[in-house]
C-alpha cells in the first residue's frame, strides 16, 4: 500500500467525516432545502473557484476514505474507535471551518438569505462543537486503549 | 447521422475485431478476462446510445441533449473503453514483430508526449473553451462533419486521460499514484467550476437555444461529470489498493 496519509489510524475517519459532512451541505442545504443555490447570485468568482476545489475534494475524500476503511476492515473486525474519533474530528472540524471561515471571514455565501442569521450562525458553529467534542471524547478513549 | 444504420456500423467494428481479438486468445488457450470484454462492450454501447438519432436530436432541449452526448463520449464511454484494455489485446494478438514495433511506438517520444494525462487534460479543456467559448460550437450546429469530428476529439481525449489515469494497458506514461490523483482532482474541479460559469454565463453564446436549455444542460454537465468522475477516482483507489495496475510491459510472445 502506497496510500498518502496510511499511516495514522485516524486517516481513513477523518477523510470520511469531512467528505461527510460536505457531502451533507451540499445535499441538504444546496438541493434539498434550496437556502443556498447551485449558484446564489451573491457568490463572488473566488468562491466559485473554491467551491469547484472543494466540492472535488470531497469526492476523493469519500472515495479514498471508503478504500482506507475497507483496509481497516481487512485486518481487524469491526471499526476502530481511532476511526470514530477521526470521523467525529473530521466532520466536527470541517463544519467549523466551513461555520467560520467561509461563511463569516470569506464571506463566500450565508447560511440562509432573507433572515435573521444568529440563529442559524450559532446553530450550524454549536453543532460543529458537538461533533468536534464526541471526536475529542473518543480521541482521549482511543489514546487510553493503547 | 439520421439514419440508425451509420452509428451502429462504427460501433458494430472495434467490437468485431475486439471480439474476434478476445475469442482468438480463449481458443490458443491464454486467458482473457470476461471483465474487460464486458467493459469494452459497454464503452461501445454508451456510445452508440448518444449517437443514436432518437438520442441525438431533441428540438426543445437541443443543448441538453448535446451535453448528454457529450458526457457519454467524453467522459463515460473511455472509461469504459480504457478498462477494457483494448492495446493489451492487440498486441497479444498481432504478430510478435508487430507487436515489439508497436511497444516501442508506444515509448516514443511524440506519444509519451500526447499521452500524458496532462497533455489529454489540455485537449479536454483547451477544446471545451474553444467548443463553447468561439463561435464553434454554432457553426457545428450546421455542419455535420465538424459536429462528428467534435465527438471525435472528446472521445479521443477522454480516451487518453482515462488510459493515464487508471488504464491497464501498458501505456508511455507512468505517474505515481499522487501525481495521478492530483491530476483527477484538477480536472474535477475545472469541470465543475466551467459547468457553474456557463450556467450563470449561458454560454455558447449566439445559439437558437433558450435560456433554460442551457442552465438545464450546465446542471447535467455538473454532475454527469461528478459521476464519471467518481467512477474513474474508485477505480484509481481500488488499483493502488490492489496493486493490479501496470505491470510490466509483457511482450507479445506466442509460444
Amino acid at each position: 500500500m502506497n496510500f498518502p496519509l496510511r499511516e495514522s489510524a485516524y486517516t481513513p475517519g477523518i477523510l470520511l467525516g469531512i467528505g461527510l459532512m460536505a457531502a451533507v451541505d451540499e445535499i441538504i442545504f444546496h438541493q434539498l432545502l434550496a437556502w443556498h443555490h447551485f449558484y446564489d447570485g451573491a457568490t463572488p468568482v473566488i468562491g466559485l473557484l473554491s467551491d469547484g476545489i472543494l466540492h472535488a475534494a470531497e469526492l476523493l475524500a469519500l472515495v479514498g476514505g471508503f478504500f482506507l476503511l475497507l483496509e481497516q476492515r481487512h485486518l481487524k473486525s469491526g471499526i476502530p474507535v481511532k476511526t470514530w474519533a477521526g470521523f467525529f474530528l473530521g466532520a466536527g472540524g470541517f463544519q467549523l471551518f466551513d461555520g467560520l471561515i467561509n461563511h463569516k471571514l470569506l464571506k463566500l455565501h450565508q447560511i440562509r438569505y432573507g433572515v435573521d442569521l444568529l440563529p442559524y450562525d450559532i446553530a450550524w458553529n454549536a453543532t460543529a462543537a458537538a461533533l468536534l467534542l464526541i471526536g475529542i471524547f473518543l480521541l482521549r478513549k482511543a489514546r487510553r486503549g493503547d | 447521422m439520421t439514419n440508425p444504420a451509420i452509428p451502429v456500423a462504427l460501433c458494430a467494428l472495434p467490437l468485431l475485431v475486439y471480439a474476434t481479438a478476445a475469442i482468438h486468445q480463449v481458443r490458443i488457450g491464454r486467458h482473457w478476462s470476461a471483465w474487460r470484454s464486458g467493459s469494452f462492450s459497454c464503452g461501445i454501447l454508451l456510445v452508440l446510445f448518444a449517437l443514436y438519432p432518437t438520442h441525438a436530436h431533441h428540438s426543445e432541449y437541443a443543448f441538453t441533449a448535446h451535453m448528454n452526448q457529450h458526457l457519454l463520449i467524453g467522459m463515460l464511454a473511455p472509461t469504459f473503453l480504457v478498462m477494457g484494455a483494448p492495446v493489451s489485446l492487440v498486441l497479444r494478438t498481432v504478430p510478435q514483430a508487430l507487436g515489439k514495433w508497436c511497444v516501442r511506438m508506444l515509448h516514443s517520444r511524440p506519444l509519451r508526449i500526447w499521452c500524458h494525462p496532462l497533455t489529454a487534460f489540455a485537449f479536454n479543456f483547451g477544446g471545451m473553451f474553444i467548443l463553447y467559448l468561439t463561435p464553434l460550437y454554432r457553426l457545428s450546429l450546421d455542419n455535420p462533419v465538424l459536429h462528428h469530428f467534435i465527438h471525435l476529439h472528446f472521445l479521443l481525449a477522454g480516451y487518453l486521460f482515462a488510459w493515464g489515469l487508471v488504464g491497464p494497458d501498458p501505456g508511455p506514461v507512468r505517474l505515481q499514484f499522487r501525481t495521478r490523483l492530483g491530476i483527477l482532482l484538477l480536472a474535477m474541479a475545472c469541470h465543475g467550476i466551467f459547468s457553474k460559469l456557463m450556467y450563470i454565463h449561458l454560454f455558447p453564446f449566439d445559439t437558437p437555444h433558450s435560456a433554460e436549455d442551457i442552465r438545464t444542460g450546465a446542471q447535467r454537465m455538473y454532475y454527469g461529470g461528478d459521476m464519471a468522475e467518481v467512477l474513474l477516482a474508485i477505480l484509481l483507489f481500488y488499483q493502488q489498493r490492489h496493486h493490479t495496475r501496470r505491470r510490466p510491459v509483457r511482450a507479445p510472445l506466442r509460444s
